[in-house]
């Protein structure tokens, strides 16, 4: 199929029945609204579940049952609005039941504003809702990789039995692009769920039941256990990254989404002037592509991360550089979309502190 | 030998012991749902929300497959499994503290929307399972381990009354407050139950029974006293009635 030039919504909304969504639970909130009115359409005229919940708390509580009862499920929201959604996606995850939640951030706190941000990293990576669970977390950068990501995620979380999440800011969301559908790989047919609790107990095997409970301590901790063996399964396996002109670079950004896509002009740019910049883009945030940090030559000077947000992803980072570089940070947020001469002058900055000392 | 079995327990409960407390009327409201879903050959079917409380257990006992709910929320898990398997028969099974105060948006929503799910509304004016805090529920004057010199309504309200309030909503298409205090309100408490299936099966919107339920141990009583105050006190603010049916033409809306 060729490509068709779709707005960022619409195309994450088409990108999620072609692979395969069953159902959509959602709420009304800027700036992802074009999601729920396409769908509202589209799922209806293929006779599949569109639902307009009371509020984000009831949507994604929509998701845990029809999670729960084996179908594909798909909630969209915005910054706020993840965070009502917290605890049924903490519930979700006890459960081990598999869905996707397509987050298209703005900035806060609060209210804070409905302009683009990256400031839920903390909230999508570092638990968000109670207890000892990950949410697998992409960040793409384009919308071809998005609505690439976005088909494959259904089977994703299929696989691991567990959300995933696609986070994108309201950059992504808004603009117009080119894109084909056609391009992700053909989405699997959904794998049997014999747990599924979907009114048919006199199956082989007795009737199911869907639960995060377990009163007993031990029973608990053996349980939490069992889930972070998958976390341990996805750290080892779904790392996901682009390592951008990082073989000679002097100085290596890290930034992803529509900061990396601004970022990449900065890299152009900067290059063509002679300075040697490169960037690593994660394209998983958790978990969180250390592997791209091994595969750094010691020639680096340092690691410059860049984000909408003022510092949030830093702290993987330095965690991730283990004191092997040295670190600077530049960021806007608010719903403040930088442009690449504020990242050229910042490196300009850093080169001359540099030369100075 | 001429023996002939004229009692067994219902095949619609796992067989085990309750956890539920002695006097307290979980245990008959549980075995009422349960043959009805037996009766009505809808156990195989059928898919039991639980809620949290008392009765965040009750997918231990319900002998169907089952989906526990966080606080409140069984109303709009139920709206997503009913949603992808609408042949699926599906119940909710909450108490007041979950329904009537954290759990108000999901019902009255589901309710809006005519969700065709059936809802089974314990309400014993308290929280059971916390240690018998005030619930919206609790009357006036009643003395809980939050209200301890009684319910004062200058400071809390009066008793949400919770089934007139969602007879106001035109999804709501059967709604009928019983109680379990007698055999015979025991007797039509099962009719009830089975009029609510019946709505959700023939696709006619939403359906609720509430129950006036008793709690001897957060009321300080025992289970004789509880169900004589129940009778006493619940059922003159809480009348036992139907207060919608749209199956009945002269009471569509």
């Amino acid at each position: 199929m060729a490509k068709v030039l779709m707005k960022g919504n619409e195309a994450m909304a088409l990108a999620a029945i072609e692979g395969g969504c069953d159902a959509f639970f959602g709420y009304p909130i800027t700036p992802q609204n074009e999601i729920p009115e396409y769908l509202s359409r589209h799922m209806e005229e293929r006779g599949r579940v569109f639902v307009q919940a009371e509020s984000e708390v009831a949507a994604i509580n929509m998701v845990y049952g029809a999670a729960g009862a084996g179908a594909r499920v798909l909630t969209s929201s915005s910054s706020p609005g993840i965070a009502l959604k917290q605890e049924g996606i903490s519930y979700i995850a006890g459960s081990e039941l598999p869905c996707v939640i397509i987050n298209v951030m703005r900035g806060g706190p609060g209210l804070g504003g409905i302009q683009p941000s990256q400031a839920d990293y903390r909230q999508i990576t570092k638990g968000g809702g109670n207890g000892d669970y990950h949410l697998l977390a992409f960040a793409p950068e384009n919308l071809q990789e998005t609505v690439n990501i976005i088909k494959e995620s259904f089977a994703l979380a299929d696989y691991y039995r567990n959300p995933v999440m696609i986070a994108v800011d309201g950059l992504l969301g808004q603009m117009m692009e080119p894109v084909d559908l056609e391009a992700a790989p053909k989405t699997e047919v959904p794998p049997e769920k014999a747990w599924a609790a979907d009114g048919n107990s006199d199956r082989k095997g007795g009737r199911n039941v869907i639960t995060s409970i377990h009163l007993d301590p031990l029973e608990l901790e053996k349980h939490n256990r069992k889930l972070q063996k998958k976390y341990d399964e996805m750290v080892a396996k779904e790392q996901r990254y682009e390592m951008i002109e990082t073989a000679d670079a002097d100085i290596v950004f890290v930034a992803y989404g529509s900061m990396a896509r601004i970022a990449r002009s900065a890299v152009k740019t900067l290059r063509e002037e002679g300075i040697k910049v490169g960037m690593i883009r994660p394209i998983t945030i958790w978990p969180f592509p250390e592997k791209a940090f091994d595969e750094l030559p010691a020639s680096v000077k340092s690691l410059l991360t860049l984000e909408m947000s003022l510092g949030q992803m830093h702290e993987d980072v330095r965690a991730a550089n283990n004191g092997r570089f040295e670190l600077d940070f530049y960021g806007r947020t608010g719903g403040v979309v930088p442009e690449p001469e504020e990242i050229i002058d910042h490196v300009k900055r850093m080169l001359e502190k540099e030369g100075s000392s | 030998m001429n023996a002939k079995t004229v009692y067994e327990p219902t095949k619609g409960l796992v067989e085990r012991d309750f956890h539920y407390c002695p006097g307290c009327t979980h245990g008959i409201i549980h075995k009422l749902v349960a043959e009805v879903l037996v009766e009505k050959g809808l156990l195989e079917k059928a898919v039991a929300v639980a809620s949290v409380g008392c009765s965040v257990f009750s997918y231990e006992y319900f002998n169907c497959d089952a989906h526990q709910a966080p606080h409140g929320r069984a109303p709009a898990v139920a709206t997503g499994i009913k949603r992808v398997r609408p042949d699926s028969a599906v119940f909710t099974y909450q108490g007041d503290g979950d329904l009537a105060s954290i759990g108000t948006a999901e019902i009255v929503h589901a309710a809006h929307r005519g969700e065709n799910i059936t809802v089974i509304f314990v309400n014993n004016a308290i929280y059971g399972m916390t240690g018998g805090q005030m619930a919206p529920t609790t009357l006036l004057g009643q003395k809980t381990s939050t209200s301890p010199f009684g319910r004062d309504k200058t400071l809390t309200g009066e008793p949400l009354r919770i089934s007139e309030m969602l007879a106001t909503i035109p999804g709501a298409a059967y709604l009928e407050r019983v109680s379990v205090h007698d055999p015979k309100h025991i007797r039509k408490a099962k009719k009830a139950i089975e009029k609510a299936f019946d709505v959700q099966m023939n696709k006619q919107g939403f359906s609720m029974i509430e129950f006036i339920s008793t709690c001897p141990v957060n009321w300080g009583m025992n289970p004789m006293d509880s169900i004589a105050w129940a009778k006493e006190n619940m059922i003159p603010y809480y009348p036992l009635k139907v207060f919608k049916d749209k199956t009945d033409g002269d009471n569509d809306e």
